[in-house]
């Protein structure tokens, strides 16, 4: 599991977690069942408070991304692949949505929207 | 089940009083415990600890009230008040010796890992111990006995950055099996911005506020302006402000902030949230 925290970045640190852990699960770089470490564990690795790591771990769970035994931990929920895919898609939408009345408010057509995003994904 | 709960307590001295102060705390977090010199910090700790007797209140830790178990209870916590004075003349071994003897869980190994880890020297005298070593030694005291709960009075003021960063990251390896808890006095508020989970204001001997880290600093936006849009309106809605040559910059609730969005509004942070709440009604 990677971590990369930024504290300039304006995000909430427990959404930080929750977008780079979710991400990659959905990739499938963590396997179903693979054990996450213990909240305070994590904190303490990153220097952060033990409130936003408990806030990540909760939507992870809430979104089905894991699930917890008690007494045991939390581990990553097994997924088939087209659950993998919906789970992706749920995310791409909701940040799509966001993105896209953006650029709606900036006054961008549908195809000049496309053109930039052609023009920028291989780059 | 609460590991730390103050209820009301309050005590009067000539020239200033604890009113009402109450705040707890769940095992296995870190609360800082914030305010200027001289808003009743100490004075609380103490209060807790028995140290100063209360005038009214109750504190109960690991679930029993202390007042009533206060002998058995000092095993199970872990204390440090400001203005550490062992015998000067005395080497660390021997002053320990001494200490040891009243915790039935002291632990040697617990204790002799720390001293390794703190760089302390046994066979040092206590007066040869610069102020940051003192610290540590006392830090060393207090964990050697494995204690569910530290009350710490500002842990981490004369040590330099670096020694600090190590006690911070050893306040988060303690709190770590989720089952012991630290309440931390300090006038540094970029320790708290590190590790803590609660915050406790205390100002004038009565509690502002005790919540979770970053709803404290949510509470509150930074506005700043030019002179002009300082109206009589506005003054009313700020809780601290400052004026400077050529504008002003003051602190609102965060449930006002949109009542002032035609101004530059940001986020605040501890040390900002305190500066200008002792601002408060000065020109």
């Amino acid at each position: 599991m990677d971590i990369v925290l930024s504290n300039t970045s304006g995000k909430p640190i427990y959404q930080q977690l929750f977008e780079q852990i979710s991400a990659q699960i959905v990739k499938g770089e963590l396997d179903r069942d693979y054990c996450l470490p213990p909240i305070r564990t994590v904190a303490k690795e990153l220097r952060i408070s033990v409130i936003p790591v408990k806030q990540a771990w909760e939507e992870l769970e809430r979104k089905g991304f894991i699930y917890t035994m008690a007494g045991k931990g939390c581990f990553v929920a097994p997924f088939k692949p087209r659950d993998l895919e919906s789970k992706r898609n749920k995310l791409v939408l909701a940040k799509l949505k966001k993105d896209v009345a953006y650029y709606k408010e900036l006054g961008l057509s549908l195809q000049q929207l496309l053109k930039l995003i052609r023009s920028h994904y291989d780059s | 089940m609460e590991i730390l709960s103050v209820r009301n307590l309050c005590k009067k001295y000539e020239k200033f009083e604890l009113r009402n102060v109450s705040f707890s705390l769940e095992p296995g977090y870190i609360m800082g415990f914030i305010g200027k010199n001289g808003a009743g910090k100490t004075t609380t700790l103490k209060s807790m600890l028995n140290l100063v007797r209360p005038d009214a209140g109750t504190v109960a830790m690991c679930g029993e009230e202390f007042r009533a178990n206060e002998l058995e209870l000092k095993q199970r916590i872990g204390f440090m008040l400001g203005g550490v004075t062992f015998y000067p003349k005395q080497r660390l071994r021997v002053v320990t010796k001494v200490i040891r003897r009243f915790y039935d869980e002291w632990d040697d190994a617990v204790y002799e890992g720390y001293l390794r880890r703190f760089d302390l020297d046994p066979d040092k005298k206590v007066e040869e111990l610069s102020a940051g070593m003192r610290v540590k030694y006392a830090l060393t005291l207090a964990l050697s006995y494995r204690p569910k709960l530290l009350l710490l009075d500002e842990p981490t003021s004369g040590l330099d950055p670096v020694s600090r960063d190590d006690v911070l990251e050893l306040f988060q390896e303690i709190i770590e099996d989720g089952e012991r808890s630290i309440l931390f006095s300090t006038q540094i508020t970029s320790d708290l911005e590190k590790c803590a989970d609660y915050v406790t204001y205390i100002k004038n001997g009565e509690i502002v506020a005790s919540s979770e880290k970053d709803d404290f600093t949510g509470a509150y936006r930074i506005v700043k302006g030019t002179g002009d849009q300082f109206t009589d309106e506005l003054k009313q809605r700020l809780i601290g402000y400052k004026k400077n040559a050529f504008g002003f910059s003051g602190l609102v609730t965060a449930e006002d902030a949109p009542r002032v969005d035609h101004l530059e509004t940001s986020p605040a942070d501890i040390e900002s949230i305190m500066i200008y709440f002792e601002k408060e009604h000065r020109e």
